[in-house]
């Protein structure tokens, strides 16, 4: 199990790196579906199988698709990659880099050394607090994804 | 009976809200009745009131018509207070002021204002009666400020001319200077003594002070401040010349007759308090015989009607100055109702000339006029003879009786009396110099015009002729107030006045008419031939200038006080406002620099503030 | 089932988050910002995640669920937006975009 978290965690780093570096907009767009899947593998990997599911499904699946579909829809593609390149001159990779470091490693020092005794909780124990003391907070997840489906309509529509 | 004191300022008060809130709508009539009927109700209420007083045993009256203000252990009542003293005043206030209003009615009738005006002169009247009937020190000064605030609303009653604005600012401001030191004093005495209420603050003093005592010296000290201020003594003195800017009857009224006695007032009704303090009152008698002098000098040179009544206002003053110094207090009041009546006659008189002439002011244009202003040459004749002291017009008898006063002073009680002497030679010179010159010799100008006169104007000339003339035989019942004081003088008097002495106070203003008659009348001496003297040249325009006061004034507080204003121009204290507003501009200008509207820098930003904040927490 | 260093979790879901934070910081494509935006919630999901297991409690999940409805809402008005915009203004620099400045 360990060798499947350093696995999805190495590819997620990896492939996560190439979307913010990426100029083209798909490829970016493949590189991070894949982060995304490899972050469902380390999600596997910790014992919480409903998440890792869920993390392909919605999010490696559903939300990239929007995004594709955007992207689709700008027509944002080979044409724009030389304006991103203009637009990434190495310099402007220095302060956020340094910014990055410095919070990583400030946050580094904070861990607690401790290690994960990995037992499984399954959809079972998820879906009992999910419809028990949860159920107010899904209910309102679900008033959330409303609104956020009534205003991106709202948005989106042409005047 | 004596319940209707309160009435005596009531009806002037109720005069001027009557004439402010409705005197725009009111025929001229109307608006003369109101003015002057008043006052006239004032002076039946004030006879009402003097009569059985003076019938009865003279006994001094209180009566509270409320509590004013009541503030832990300080109360003031809105008190009123008579005795002789009170009794002689609001007869002078009420009597010659319901005569000044009465001859407004005529001169001020063509006056665009004229409801303005009387509003102002009820509001005036009913001061002062406040002022003399209060048996309070801080009631006292309420009317003490509200005849200075009249005095200012009047002097620049014709406010289209900036140069009357200037003389009303003066008077005001100099006024200032005393009340502020007056001010002062009250607040002394009740710190001291916890009261203001005069006849007990009086007892209190006489109990707890010493005679020479640092308080009593300090007290009085700033109480004649005040008086010094509102009466024109030296040394703020300048303002009275000024005065004369506001319309005659304003000048008779407030700026000879009666606001100026103030301090007089002030001094003899606080006269226990002086005569612990026999230093300050010996000042009192020097400040009032400088005050004569410098302004019977000035007023020998002046070419201006009114300014040479005004300088011989102040000199009278001073004679009552004098007078208070020396310890004669009847003395003292006594002439300041025979100088309102005579001085208020005067100012009346020169009303008329001026109102005849169209305004014309210098003296030296007139001439000869005698024939032409018959009423008020008669005035003039008579005035003049009662302010120069003839014998047995009013001003003999008033000024004589100071004169003895200040011959009973031991040590220094000579040279006041010689000082005195002096200044009555001179008051008789200025006096009827004045007369030769605008009413004999030759007519220089103004040949055709005759007189305005009507009965309005002409029956308050009459009657002050009557009362200038006979004024001295009049008894002012002040023997109660002043008892221990009178007693000492006669005392005194048995042995120290000789007859020559009385024979040179009769002769000496004689002389000075004498001179004046020589001078301005036969043309024996010629004022144009002394004139070539270099000397007397110099004299005459230092004296003309009033002995050079303003100029003094001018060079120690007014040059100084621009200076200051000019170089503080860019207030210094206001610099640290301006500097909290350059900072407030310049962190403006600092934090819109960072509102680029780069989403960017705002995520920047808030990841600097993220590490700052685990940084923080990580490595402290 | 064998064991796993607690942090390790951590700096995984850290190393993560920094590069998301790169990625909005530096990007000028408003597409790629709201990428990176994903980037970031996704670590902070893993942390909750990571937690889960430590502990064996099921409510760190419970947590992700939420994060991932959130982030489902804010990726559609997200995309929303930037479609409305790019009709408005024909571009998708978020510097041009910068009226707020005001």
């Amino acid at each position: 199990m360990s060798f499947l978290f350093y696995a999805g965690g190495a590819v997620a780093l990896i492939s996560t790196l190439f979307v913010i570096l990426q100029t083209n907009v798909v490829h970016a767009l493949i590189y991070l579906v894949l982060s995304l899947l490899a972050v469902a593998v380390v999600f596997f990997s910790l014992g919480a199988p409903f998440v890792a599911l869920l993390e392909a499904i919605v999010y490696a699946g559903a939300i990239m698709v929007l995004f594709l579909f955007v992207v689709m829809m700008l027509n944002l593609g080979q044409t724009t990659r030389e304006q991103e390149k203009a637009w990434l001159p190495p310099r402007v990779w220095l302060i956020p880099v340094v910014l990055a470091t410095v919070l990583l490693s400030g946050l580094l020092s904070s861990f607690p050394a401790n290690s994960i005794e990995v037992t499984e909780v399954g959809v079972m124990e998820v879906s009992g607090l999910l419809f028990g003391p949860y159920v107010l907070a899904v209910e309102l997840a679900s008033f959330l994804l409303l609104a956020g489906l009534i205003s991106a309509y709202h948005l989106a529509k042409s005047r | 009976m004596f319940e209707s004191l309160g009435l005596l300022p009531t009806f002037p008060l109720l005069g001027f809200l009557t004439l402010f809130l409705a005197g725009g709508f009111l025929p001229r009539r109307m608006i003369g009745l109101i003015g002057a009927g008043s006052i006239g109700l004032s002076f039946l209420v004030a006879l009402s009131i003097v009569m059985p007083f003076l019938s009865g045993d003279s006994e001094e009256v209180r009566h509270v018509v409320y509590t004013w203000l009541s503030v832990g252990n300080f109360e003031s009542t809105f008190g009123l207070y008579l005795d002789g003293l009170t009794v002689v005043m609001i007869l002078v206030i009420t009597g010659v002021g319901f005569l000044i209003h009465l001859y407004s009615t005529g001169f001020m009738i063509d006056d665009p204002s004229f409801s303005r005006f009387f509003a102002i002169m009820n509001l005036f009247v009913a001061s002062m009666l406040i002022l003399v009937i209060a048996d309070n020190l801080l009631l006292l000064y309420l009317g003490w400020e509200g005849v200075g605030l009249c005095s200012y609303l009047l002097i620049g009653f014709w406010y289209t001319d900036p140069e009357n604005g200037y003389a009303a600012r003066k008077a005001f401001v100099t006024t200032r200077v005393g009340d502020t030191s007056m001010a002062i004093g009250l607040f002394l005495l009740f710190t001291q003594l916890g009261t203001l209420d005069i006849q007990s603050l009086l007892v209190f003093a006489q109990d707890r002070w010493d005679i020479g005592s640092g308080f009593a010296i300090a007290a009085t000290l700033l109480l004649l401040g005040g008086a010094v201020g509102k009466s024109a003594q030296l040394p703020l003195q300048t303002w009275l010349p000024d005065a004369m800017a506001g319309p005659t009857p304003i000048s008779a009224l407030i700026h000879a007759a009666t606001m100026v006695t103030a301090g007089v007032y002030l001094i003899a009704r606080m006269h226990p308090l002086f005569e612990l303090a026999p230093n300050v009152q010996l000042l009192v008698a020097l400040i009032g015989l400088a005050t004569l002098l410098i302004a019977g000098f000035t007023a020998m040179t002046q070419h201006d009607i009114k300014r040479i009544l005004a300088y011989s206002t102040i000199s009278q003053i001073g004679y009552m100055f004098l007078g208070l110094g020396v310890g004669a207090w009847s003395a003292s009041i006594f002439h300041l109702m025979t100088h309102a009546f005579f001085k208020a006659l005067l100012f009346l008189g020169a009303g008329t000339v001026i109102l005849s002439l169209h305004h014309e002011h210098d003296i030296f244009k007139m001439g000869g006029k005698w024939r032409q202003l018959p009423v008020a040459f008669a005035s003039f004749m008579i005035g003049s003879l009662a302010l120069a002291a003839f014998p047995f017009t009013s001003g003999y008898f008033s000024k004589d009786e100071i004169l003895i006063g200040a011959l009973a002073v031991e040590g220094v009680g000579l040279w006041l009396w010689l000082g005195g002497v002096v200044g009555a030679f001179f008051t008789g010179i200025y006096s009827f110099r004045l007369v030769f010159v605008v009413f004999f010799g030759e007519s220089r100008g103004h040949h055709d015009e005759g007189e305005v006169t009507g009965l309005a104007m002409a029956l308050p000339l009459f009657v002050l002729m009557v009362l200038a003339l006979l004024g001295g035989f009049i008894h002012i019942p002040v023997d109660n107030v002043f008892s221990h004081g009178a007693a000492l003088g006669a005392a005194h008097e048995e042995h120290s006045v000789s007859t020559f002495m009385h024979a040179v106070m009769i002769v000496v203003p004689l002389l000075g008419i004498g001179v004046s008659y020589l001078f301005y009348c036969a043309g024996v001496f010629s004022v144009s031939s002394l004139m070539k003297l270099p000397l007397a040249k110099t004299l005459h325009s230092f004296w003309y200038s009033g002995w050079g006061f303003d100029c003094l004034y001018k060079l120690l507080f007014i040059s100084p006080f621009l200076w200051l204003s000019k170089v503080n121009r860019r207030d210094v204290v206001d610099t640290f406002y301006a500097g909290i507003v350059v900072l407030s501009v310049f962190g403006n200008a600092v934090s819109v620099r960072s509102q680029s509207g780069l989403l960017r820098w705002y995520i920047l930003s808030i990841v600097i503030g993220i590490v700052l904040l685990v940084s923080l927490g990580a490595f402290l | 089932m064998d064991t796993i260093p607690f942090e390790h979790g951590l700096l995984l879901a850290s190393a993560l988050f920094a590069l998301g934070l790169v990625g909005v910081t530096t990007r000028r494509n408003i597409v790629f910002v709201l990428m990176s935006l994903e980037i970031m919630l996704n670590a902070t999901g893993l942390v909750f995640v990571v937690g889960s297991s430590k502990w064996g409690h099921a409510d760190g999940q419970i947590m992700f669920l939420m994060i991932l409805t959130l982030a489902a809402a804010e990726v559609a008005v997200g995309l929303a937006l930037i479609i409305q915009l790019y009709r408005r203004f024909k571009t998708v620099d978020i510097d041009v975009l910068s009226q707020l400045k005001g």
